[in-house]
Formats: structure tokens, C-alpha cells, sequence
């Protein structure tokens, strides 16, 4: 397999970034488009001949999927411990670079319609670029410390993609909290490195994940507070990524990055750059099921389980159709997490591994469409607001129907896409603890129901008074969702299993029909409900809102985690704690340091007589210099 | 060489002379002042160079000749100092010290 | 007879340099300044050096201080008090020149120099000859370039000196 070829996939982004990034002034908007469409319909093209070349030409040996790592020495710490740059190739990664150019390349085709006009087209394109290669970086990196570069890399371009209608405030505020948000998070994840790497004395994946290797084998040799260091390493780092992958507690941020235009949403906050947390457990999956038997793998079920709940509950009582869709992709990132808790390593057992990197396959392509489409809605009637949608279905058919479709992806109806994965899921949990599988269960039940909550109130009900006619977006923008819808309703059928495992060797699976069967009949009766209640106009959803009173309001507002947190941080961290910290710095470490300052002037002032500019005063030093230096002679002579 | 009197002496009277040059030098306010110190100074190193020769050396002229190019020197000095004090008085109406301090800014 | 003459002049000298130095007026130290110069030329013609003490008439008392007593002429008014400077910087200075004084004959008169006692008589020839030498001991290259730093000094006496246009330019730019 030639690794050259594979290095260009990162590698075109970041030239089309530089390019679009340095002439971004001499460059004309509509080619721009084009460079930034063309340059990743290289990098998609280099990425699919990569997954033939991998999973079809070279395959398994001895029964196992290899990994391919290329790199060099980047930064030597000791004999053993530094960093490399490099590629990594295997199942998983060459996945990820499926999704990450499949998505990117829509995003892109179908940003050039739904930007059109706009100031910062080309600023535009140059960021999605940077995003793209830094999310290529990611994937492909070979090292805890790569993987981190790339992962701030991934969080500055969020960052600047969210903050992107810079001029809007709420935008600023939102790309703010978003970055502080994860740099928060990345901190405990960059803590859990540097613990990995003095413990282990590696960075490399390779090493660290090889069961049979030092790092897993002697996870026991220091404890601290009841736990291995690597337990606790593992937790931080699983930090890091529930930061990135919006996980309770860390998921605030997520709601308020829907500020920045829509297909950024689909690409970075419903895709790719969300699910970096997942793939990030999953690349690090041995480490967290061999130390301590999976302590910190239980914790990542729990925080995943607790979060896909939590986050459909809030999908329910949201108004605003992105906002929805935000906290429909927290829940399916939770059932991600869920997954992979609960996943075993070898064989069979590996099903939820599987399943999690399958449900990130599937969700990526009908969450995209979502988006999407809710990007076309937008793009239609100028708003966010469902009341101010409604009855669309006559003047967007396209849009209408590929809603649908992803509607029914994710809502698990088969045999779409979202069916076969978040079975998967569900049957694995359903292995492990009966607990969890409730709650996946009645997740899945509120996903259908949240989500054609939504569709009927797009689609369905009563028309608002448009000021202009909807129409249906331009051919730039439904072809995406075309091809999307059309991914949507064929990956379900990809045999994942044969191809992605934890231990890399590919199992069989077969439909599980009892377990099916209750999960369809739980989506099914979310749609149903759904229907009653919001497919003509009636008093029903409101009446069962008021019936729910207090909880409702609660739900709406998030359950108020935001106002928690800022009363956290303002009145508490900022208030006492960094006044206090301001008071001492100002009083102590300025006061020295200005006090130092003020003396050498005061000290200045009072020699700087001696430097006149006079040259007689010059003249009087010099021979009284003079005298005392031939005393000294003298005395020194007649000694 | 002076009958009767010794190197020393003479010595003296040129040291002395040399430190009246200094003194002028550094107390004087006014440039044409400074330069009669100056003068003061060059003359006694000039009355130096000349005994040292006479007394030690007598065959050689070293020091005589170098008396010479100290009075060139300092005639070409003295021309220049003036030129620019008038030059100078022109400008500021004053050759005072404390006048044309603000000329090394 | 030498002797006396010798103390004479040295009186003068010191008495007339310590004048020179201290007095208030402007003009009377020029005068006092002309007279440690002339004194100084008796001294050359006390140890035989008559060319030398000839120079020193003409070009410094002579030359010189005719200069500086043109540019007194021309900067002061003749009743003109001199500022002086202040008291302690007086006393410092004083100090300092004493005490190196004192440095000075120390050094000098615990040295014992080796005195030859002679009575040559040194000729305007021999003096002309050896500064017009090409040979070892010859002064004609040092010759040359005093004679080129004259030239320099005087054309850039004059101007300076001058310096008109340059005073017009400043006005104009005013």
C-alpha cells in the first residue's frame, strides 16, 4: 500500500487552506468554491482507494487487519519517551477518513450554494479546509501527543468556524464558550498524556495498546487513592474527549456552537469533530479494557448512557430546529459512549466497539443530512424557530423528502442506516446490563419522537404567513442531500463486523429479532406519538406540557446547566477566587515587580547627575580618576 | 642646560604650570577661557619635551622637534576653537558653557 | 646669573598662570596668558634652544594670542565680569590638582634621572636638516603632514568661520 498517496490526504486540505488563506484577498469568491470542492474530491478519492487498498487488496493477515505505521522522530524527551509524526492506518482510522471526506466533501458542495454571496466566502472555504486537515490529522496520528496537536488544531478551527458571523454577538459568545469549554476539558486530557507518558514511558498507540505489552500488563504497579495511575490517566483523558464529544457535564457548549452557519454545523458539530471523543476512547480501547478490568470503561458507559438520555429529554422541549438537531447528536454520541463502555475485546465480544464505530459511520451520514437539510429550511424561510416554519413540504420536495429519510434513519426504522447500527448497539448493552439497555431503549423511543416533532413541524401543520414565497434550494445544495439521503438508506448494509473489531480480526453478526423487533416497536411508537401530537395543529402537545409543568420548564432550559455553570464561574470563580488571586498579584507580584522599577528609576534619577554631558565634569573625574589610580601605583611601588 | 639649576626644578615649574591648565580647564564657564587653559597645558608639556631633551639626550633633537608640531597643532587648534566660537557667538549671541549644553541633544 | 634669571621666570610663569586662570576679565587673562608664554620662550633661550624660543614668540605669543584676543574682541564687551564657577566645585577641583600635584613631584623626584652635563649649542641648520631628513631619525614625513593638517585647519577655520549662508538658511527655515 503506498503510504505516500495516503499522506496526501491531509496534506491537499492544508494547501488549499494555505492558498485560500494567504491570497484570500486576490482569490475571486466563486473560485475559491471550486479549489476548496476540488482539492477534497482528491483528498475523498485518495481516501476511498485507501479503504479498497486496505480492506480488500492487502486484507487480513493471519486473520487479523494490521496496522500500518509510518513516521518519523519529531521530539526526543528520553532514550525511550518522544514524539513522532506520523501515520497510523487501520480499521478505525481508514473509517474515520471515510466519514471525514464523505461529510467534508458534501459540506463543501453544499456550502458553495448556501454561502453564496457572503463577505467571508473565501475565509469560509479556507477555514473548512483547515478544519478538514486537522481532523485528517487527527485520525491518522500515531501518538497520544499527536493526536492532541491535532485535536487543538480540530478546536481552534471549530472555534473560528463558529465564531464565524463575527460580527454577531451571540456567534462570539458561543465560539468563546465553545473554546473554553473544551480547552477546559482538553486540560484534564493533556494531564492524563503526560500521566500515560511517565508511567509507560510511550506515546506511541502501537505500544500502548499491544495487550501483551508493558503498559497493559503492569497497569497495577502504582495506585493512587484507590485507583492505578493509568485508571486515572485513562479518566482524564476520557475527559478530554467527553469535552470534545459534548458529554454531561462537559456538553454546554455544544447548544450555542449551532451560532455558526449551518453546514459547519453538519460537518464539525454533528460529524466529524464531535465524534473525536468517541474515536479517541475507541483508538485508546485496549488501554481502557485491560487496566483495572475496565474501570474506566464503566465510567464511560455511564457518562455516555446518563448524557444520551439527558440530552433527548432537552431535544424534546427545544424550540429551535438546530438545536434539536445539537442535542439529537449529544444523545447519539452518548449512545456512542454507551456503546463502547460496554464493549468486550475479543470476538464476539467486541460488538460494542463495533457497533459505536458503526453508529459513528451511520449517525455521521444521516446526522450530516439533517443538518443539512435544516440548513435548506433555513436557508428557505430566514429563521430558526419552528413556529415560524410549517407546511413546507409543498414548496421544498427535496428537502422534505430527504428529511425523511434521515428522520427515519435516526429514528431506527428499518431498514435504514440508523436501524442496523443502533441495534447493534442496543443488543451489546443488552449483554452487559439490562440497567443500560432500558435507557438506550427509551432513548431510542424519544429519538423518534424528538425528531418527528420536529419534521411534522417543518413539514407538516399549519403554514406560517411567509413574507416570501419558500422555495426550493438550488442544485448545489439538494445534490448533497441526495447523495446523503442515498448514503443513508445503503450503509446500513456494510458487513462492519468483518471489517472493525477491537482485536482487529472481524466477527460475524446476525440480527438479533427479539431485541429488533423491541427496539422498531420503541421508535415506531415515538413516531406514532409524535403524529398525534404535532402532525395537525391541536392542543395535545401543549396540554401535555402544562400536565408536566415544572419538569417542562426545567427540560427547556436545559435543566438549567448553563445558568449552574455561569453561577459557578462568575460568582464563585471569579468572584472569590480570581479576585482573590488579581489582588495578589496586582499587591505582591506587580508591587515587586513595579517596585523594582520604580527604585532603578528613582536610583537613575538621582546618579544620572554624574552623566552631565559636561565635559569639563568629565574632565574633573578623569584626572581625579587619574590621581587616585597613581596613588594606588605609588603605593603600590614603594611596597 | 640651565647652570645651576637641576631637572628637577624645572619639573616642578612645568607640573605646576600643568596643573594650573587643569584647574582653568575645569573651572572656567566660558569657552575662550577653556581654550587659555588648554594652551596652558599644551605649553607645559612643550617646556617638558624641550628640558628632557637638554638635559638628558643633548645629542639628539627629538624633543625639540616635537615641541615644534605641538605649536603647529595647536596653533591649528587655536584657529579652529575660534573660528567656531564666532561661528557659535553668531548663532547663540553667547559662548558660555551652560549655553551650548542643548547642542548635544 | 642664570640661576636668578631662571627663578624669575619661574615666578612669572606661575604667578601669571594662577592669574590667568582665576582673573574675572576676559582680556587681562588673554594678557596674563601672553606673558607665561613669553616667559616660556625665556626659558628656551635660557637652555640654548634660540629657534625654538623663536617659534614660541612668534607663533603663540605672537600669533595665538592675537587670535584670541581678536575673538574676545569680537564675543565681549571689554568691562565684562566673567561668571564663575561655584565655590565647591572650585575647592573639589583645587584638591584634585593638588593632590596630583603632589602625585606628580613625588613620582618625579623620587626618580633619579641620568643628567649629562653639556653646553652644545644647537644651530636653525641642524634642526632644518633633521626635519627635512629621509633618513633614519628624519622628521619629514611628520613634517609633511603637519604642513596638510595646517592646510585642513585653515580652510576649515575659515569655514567655519563664515558660516553665513548657513545662518540665512536657518532663518529661512524658521
Amino acid at each position: 500500500m503506498n503510504l505516500n498517496l495516503i499522506i496526501l490526504i491531509p496534506l491537499i486540505p492544508l494547501v488549499v487552506f494555505l492558498v485560500l488563506g494567504l491570497f484570500y484577498k486576490k482569490i475571486k469568491p466563486a473560485i475559491s468554491g471550486y479549489i476548496g470542492v476540488f482539492g477534497l474530491l482528491i483528498s475523498t478519492s485518495l481516501a476511498f482507494y485507501a479503504a479498497y487498498m486496505y480492506f480488500i487488496v492487502i486484507g487480513k493477515t493471519e486473520g487479523v487487519y494490521q496496522t500500518i505505521v509510518e513516521k518519523t522522530v519529531w521530539m526526543n524527551f528520553t532514550d525511550s519517551l518522544r514524539i513522532d509524526m506520523g501515520i497510523l492506518i487501520d480499521p478505525i482510522a481508514v473509517m474515520m477518513l471515510i466519514v471525514v471526506s464523505v461529510i467534508s466533501l458534501m459540506v463543501h458542495i453544499y456550502s458553495r450554494g448556501y454561502m453564496k454571496g457572503d463577505l467571508g466566502y473565501t475565509k469560509y472555504f479556507a477555514f473548512l479546509s483547515l478544519f478538514t486537515f486537522s481532523m485528517y490529522g487527527l485520525v491518522l496520528a500515531t501518538n497520544l501527543f499527536q493526536i492532541y496537536i491535532f485535536w487543538e488544531l480540530v478546536g481552534v478551527s471549530s472555534y473560528l468556524l463558529i465564531g464565524y458571523y463575527y460580527t454577531k454577538e451571540s456567534a462570539v459568545a458561543a465560539a468563546k464558550k465553545a473554546f473554553v469549554v473544551t480547552r477546559f476539558a482538553d486540560l484534564g486530557f493533556l494531564i492524563g498524556i503526560l500521566i500515560i507518558g511517565y508511567y509507560t514511558g510511550t506515546y506511541d498507540f502501537e505500544t500502548l495498546n499491544n495487550p501483551e505489552g508493558t503498559s497493559i500488563l503492569n497497569w497495577a504497579s502504582t495506585s493512587f487513592m484507590g485507583l492505578s495511575a493509568l485508571t486515572w490517566a485513562l479518566i482524564l483523558v476520557f475527559i478530554g474527549g467527553a469535552g470534545k464529544s459534548a458529554m454531561f457535564p462537559l456538553h454546554i457548549w455544544l447548544p450555542d456552537a449551532m451560532e455558526g452557519p449551518t453546514p459547519v454545523s453538519a460537518l464539525i458539530h454533528a460529524a466529524t469533530m464531535v465524534v473525536a471523543g468517541v474515536y479517541l476512547v475507541a483508538r485508546l480501547f485496549p488501554m481502557y479494557y485491560f487496566i483495572e478490568d475496565g474501570f474506566a470503561l464503566n465510567i464511560v458507559a455511564f457518562v455516555g448512557a446518563f448524557t444520551a438520555l439527558f440530552a433527548a429529554v432537552i431535544a424534546i422541549t427545544q424550540t429551535d430546529i438546530k438545536r434539536v438537531l445539537a442535542f439529537s447528536t449529544m444523545s447519539q454520541l452518548g449512545y456512542m459512549m454507551l456503546a463502547l463502555g460496554v464493549s468486550g475485546y475479543e470476538g464476539h465480544e467486541g460488538l460494542g466497539f463495533m457497533s459505536s464505530m458503526f453508529h459513528l459511520f451511520t449517525h455521521a451520514m444521516f446526522k450530516a443530512l439533517l443538518f443539512l437539510c435544516a440548513g435548506s429550511v433555513i436557508h428557505a424561510v430566514h429563521s430558526n424557530f419552528l413556529k415560524d416554519m410549517g407546511g413546507l413540504r409543498k414548496y421544498m420536495p427535496i428537502t422534505n423528502i430527504t428529511f425523511l429519510i434521515a428522520a427515519l434513519a435516526i429514528a431506527g426504522v428499518p431498514p435504514l442506516a440508523g436501524f442496523w447500527s443502533k441495534d447493534e448497539i442496543l443488543v451489546a448493552t443488552f449483554e452487559h446490563s439490562l440497567f443500560l439497555y432500558v435507557i438506550g431503549l427509551f432513548v431510542a423511543g424519544l429519538t423518534a419522537f424528538y425528531i418527528f416533532r420536529i419534521y411534522f413541524g417543518i413539514f407538516w401543520g399549519k403554514e406560517s404567513n411567509y413574507k416570501d414565497k419558500p422555495h426550493e434550494s438550488p442544485g448545489s445544495m439538494t445534490a448533497p442531500l441526495l447523495i446523503l439521503a442515498f448514503l443513508s438508506i445503503v450503509v446500513g448494509f456494510i458487513p462492519f463486523s468483518e471489517f472493525i473489531s477491537p482485536d482487529k480480526a472481524g466477527f460475524e453478526t446476525h440480527l438479533n429479532y427479539p431485541l429488533a423487533a423491541i427496539a422498531v416497536f420503541a421508535g415506531l411508537l415515538g413516531i406514532g406519538l409524535s403524529w398525534i401530537f404535532y402532525k395537525k395543529e391541536n392542543e395535545l402537545a401543549d396540554k401535555f406540557a402544562s400536565r408536566f409543568g415544572a419538569f417542562y420548564t426545567w427540560a427547556y432550559h436545559k435543566f438549567y446547566f448553563d445558568e449552574l455553570y455561569l453561577f459557578v464561574t462568575k460568582r464563585i470563580l471569579f468572584n472569590v477566587i480570581a479576585k482573590t488571586a488579581a489582588r495578589f498579584d496586582k499587591k505582591y507580584v506587580d508591587g515587586t515587580m513595579v517596585g523594582i522599577g520604580n527604585q532603578t528609576v528613582s536610583t537613575s534619577e538621582r546618579i544620572k547627575v554624574m552623566q552631565s554631558g559636561k565635559v569639563q565634569d568629565y574632565a574633573l573625574a578623569f584626572i581625579a580618576g587619574a590621581v587616585v589610580l597613581a596613588i594606588i601605583c605609588i603605593y603600590l611601588w614603594l611596597n | 642646560m640651565i647652570p645651576g639649576i637641576s631637572i628637577y626644578e624645572i619639573l616642578t615649574v612645568t607640573s605646576i604650570l600643568f596643573f594650573i591648565g587643569v584647574y582653568g580647564f575645569i573651572t572656567r564657564t566660558n569657552l575662550i577661557s577653556i581654550l587659555i587653559s588648554v594652551e596652558l597645558i599644551l605649553n607645559a608639556s612643550v617646556v617638558n619635551f624641550v628640558i628632557i631633551n637638554k638635559y638628558l639626550f643633548p645629542e639628539a633633537l627629538q624633543g625639540v622637534y616635537f615641541s615644534i608640531f605641538i605649536i603647529a597643532v595647536a596653533a591649528a587648534e587655536t584657529a579652529l576653537a575660534v573660528s567656531i566660537i564666532i561661528n557659535l557667538y553668531r548663532q547663540i549671541s553667547s559662548v558660555e558653557v551652560k549655553d551650548i549644553e542643548t547642542m548635544k541633544y | 646669573m642664570e640661576k636668578i634669571i631662571f627663578y624669575c621666570l619661574a615666578a612669572v610663569i606661575i604667578a601669571f598662570g594662577i592669574a590667568s586662570v582665576t582673573s574675572r576679565k576676559m582680556l587681562r587673562s588673554v594678557i596674563y596668558l601672553s606673558f607665561v608664554l613669553i616667559s616660556i620662550a625665556g626659558i628656551f633661550f635660557l637652555i640654548d634652544y634660540n629657534f625654538l624660543a623663536a617659534i614660541q614668540l612668534t607663533v603663540y605669543a605672537g600669533g595665538i594670542v592675537v587670535l584670541i584676543i581678536f575673538s574676545v574682541l569680537l564675543v565681549h564687551h571689554i568691562e565684562m565680569e566673567l561668571e564663575m564657577a561655584k565655590a565647591s566645585k572650585k575647592i573639589v577641583t583645587a584638591l584634585a590638582c593638588l593632590v596630583g600635584l603632589g602625585v606628580f613631584l613625588t613620582v618625579i623626584y623620587s626618580y633619579d634621572f641620568n643628567v649629562i652635563n653639556n653646553s652644545l649649542t644647537t644651530t636653525t641648520a641642524d634642526i632644518g636638516s633633521g626635519l627635512l631628513s629621509y633618513e633614519a631619525g628624519g622628521f619629514i614625513l611628520p613634517f609633511e603632514v603637519i604642513s596638510v593638517l595646517l592646510l585642513a585647519a585653515m580652510i576649515g577655520a575659515i569655514v567655519i568661520a563664515k558660516g553665513k549662508k548657513l545662518t540665512e538658511n536657518n532663518n529661512q527655515s524658521q
